[in-house]
């Protein structure tokens, strides 16, 4: 077998043990946590016969572990339960949202990944000098600031001092993708500042790095100008670094995507899922909770994939 | 020695933050609880920030909140720290499976990002102060149990350790009295970078509505009993979100100039 597919092919066993054990932490972690669903559903004013009762319907007499394996075995299968709350089927209730959530998180990928790359080499190109200070100050204030205050920041000034946009964000059934895309712009912008100071500053790490190397020097001295160099000898030994920079963002961006959605009222997964924490909804949270680390651990394994990819000594061993 | 303008302001800002917690009973002019004036009032005499959503003074209750938000900040990072540190160092003196699975552990929890586990606990747990600073410090610790490590794992191999060893110290005297001088100063910038993560995210969790119940309220809090009025153009959830930057802010300075100090210290390890 090829060096390179042994190694990809470990790592995606190992980020599937990961996952596996990450569902076991959910879902038997919190079952292990003082607390009891059916006295969750019921409040404490149930009488101990409707408790027994409830316990029943929902199985809750069986050992933790068969429920464990049960629940695991349906959500491979497609199906995740249903809402204690409502009786809805979670999977339903999943699916249109998670588009929404995928949807919003490209749009602010898509500026924030090619915007941070050439902030990042504008200031790797000017280390030291200005341009390179007001990048990296601006870029640290943003990152002091938690999502949901630079979201309100940007309300401020984009609905009130400079009315250009609505302050929620309103998608449903039907609309044209232009609609969706003017509806989404404020959540996008605030995605892209908070994502965009992180992929920025590892970006302009990733080619100093490559920049102290001897043929950077070679090209230098050869009389090429400092953004050839960068452009042709750095960037393209960097390309590994910088991708596997830019896929731990995104998966940082699913996290910011919570937030933002609870700050728009935008009706998707992170929405979903703080709604139904604070109803105490445990299969919701727990099914919503395992998405998210899933594509969270799915984004690192991509990252590491690509990076042991992108790495010619192991494409072409001796 | 002279200290950095950024340093000097980041100390200030950072003292008064933790003075008016401290005497937050002494400072605020007006009660948390009662309305003191209309209902999103302007900035004023009486009311130097103006009021809130209920006609509640806002300067008094940022001064309250603040108390909330720093406390839990404090409890939840001095927790992370005393945990996180303790297992690191013992992770690094004790090697073997212990290391192993801690280590493996502190992966598992790692793997899922912080907010999501914060929200799955908190969907079954209680929601009061102890239930907070202890997620919040817990979860943290497994970042402070990876620098700690790192760092005793430099340390347990030095000449002194050994002789400590030697002489047939106890793992706890090796630990405290040999380890932690030597990674104290690494670990005190640490410190302040957990502090500003601990503020951040009881925050966002207050934010949420899964933080800091009523009565009692913190900065997150604030900005989200507020929030509706900014699309009338009333700038009162701005004032807690202000506060929140700034204290970060402060505290980064504080903590950007104490890792200065020590990487140069060491020949420019440990930045």
């Amino acid at each position: 077998m090829h060096p390179v597919l042994k190694l990809v092919v470990q790592r995606i066993a190992l980020g599937l043990i990961l996952l596996l054990a990450v569902s076991a932490v959910i879902f038997l972690g919190i079952e292990a946590l003082p607390g009891d669903t059916a006295q969750a559903i019921l409040g404490q004013g149930a009488t101990e016969v409707s408790l027994a009762n409830l316990r029943e319907k929902l199985g809750l007499n069986e050992p933790a572990i068969t429920r464990y394996f049960a629940w695991l075995w349906a959500a491979l299968h497609g199906d995740l339960g249903v809402a204690l709350t409502n009786g809805i089927d979670i999977s339903t209730a999943i699916g249109q949202r998670f588009g929404n959530t995928l949807f919003l998180a490209s749009c602010a990928a898509a500026i924030a990944v090619p915007l941070a790359i050439i902030l990042g080499l504008v200031a790797a190109r000017y280390n030291g000098r200005w341009p390179d200070k007001l990048i990296s100050g601006i870029t640290l204030t943003t990152i002091s600031l938690p999502e949901f205050v630079a979201a309100y920041f940007v309300i401020f000034l984009l609905t009130q001092v400079f009315p250009i946009f609505q302050p929620v964000a309103m998608v449903f059934p039907g609309m044209t993708f232009w609609e969706r895309l003017h509806a989404v712009a404020l959540p996008v912008i605030v995605l892209v500042m908070v994502v965009l100071a992180h992929m920025m500053r590892m970006t302009r790490a990733a080619i100093l790095n490559v920049m102290q190397s001897a043929y950077i020097e070679t090209a230098e001295l050869k009389g090429l100008s400092p953004m050839q160099v960068i452009w042709k000898h750095a960037f393209p030994n960097a390309i590994a670094p910088i991708v596997s920079v830019v896929i731990l963002n995104l998966a940082y961006l699913v996290v910011g995507v919570v937030v933002v959605e609870v700050v728009f009222s935008y009706n998707a997964l992170g929405q979903y899922l703080v709604d139904h924490v604070t109803k105490r909804d445990l299969p919701v949270v727990q099914a919503v909770g395992m998405i998210f680390a899933a594509v969270y651990i799915g984004l690192n394994i991509l990252a590491d994939v690509i990076t042991i990819i992108a790495n010619p000594r192991l494409r072409h061993p001796k | 020695m002279k200290l950095p303008f950024s340093a000097v302001l980041g100390i200030f800002l950072t003292s008064s933050f933790l003075f008016m917690a401290v005497f937050a009973q002494f400072l605020a002019p007006y009660s948390i609880s009662d309305p003191s004036g209309g209902v999103w009032e302007g900035p004023s005499a009486t009311h130097w920030l103006g009021t809130d959503t209920i006609g509640r003074d806002i300067f008094s209750r940022l001064i309250y909140g603040g108390q909330i938000t720093i406390f839990v900040a404090l409890a939840s990072s001095t927790l992370a720290f005393s945990l996180g540190a303790f297992l690191g160092f013992m992770a690094a003196v004790k090697g073997g499976w212990v290391e192993q699975v801690m280590s493996r552990l502190v992966d598992l929890v790692m793997a899922i990002p912080s907010l999501i586990v914060a929200l799955v606990i908190l969907s079954v747990l209680p929601l009061n102060l102890t239930v907070l600073i202890l997620v919040i410090g817990l979860l943290d610790s497994t970042r402070v149990y990876r620098l700690s490590r790192a760092v005793a794992m430099d340390i347990a191999v030095m000449d002194y350790v050994e002789a400590a060893k030697l002489r047939g110290e106890r793992q706890t005297w090796i630990i405290f009295r040999e380890i932690l001088p030597n990674a104290l100063s690494p670990l005190v910038a640490e410190f302040g970078l957990r502090f500003i993560f601990a503020v951040l995210f009881i925050s966002t969790l207050s934010f949420l509505g899964l933080g800091i119940q009523p009565p009692l309220t913190d900065w997150g809090g604030m900005v989200k009993e507020n929030k509706d009025g900014l699309v009338y153009g009333k700038s009162a959830a701005l004032m807690p979100a202000l506060a929140i930057a700034a204290l970060a802010i402060s505290v980064n300075l504080v903590a950007d100039w104490i890792l200065s100090r020590t990487s140069s210290l060491k020949g420019g390890r440990g930045g």
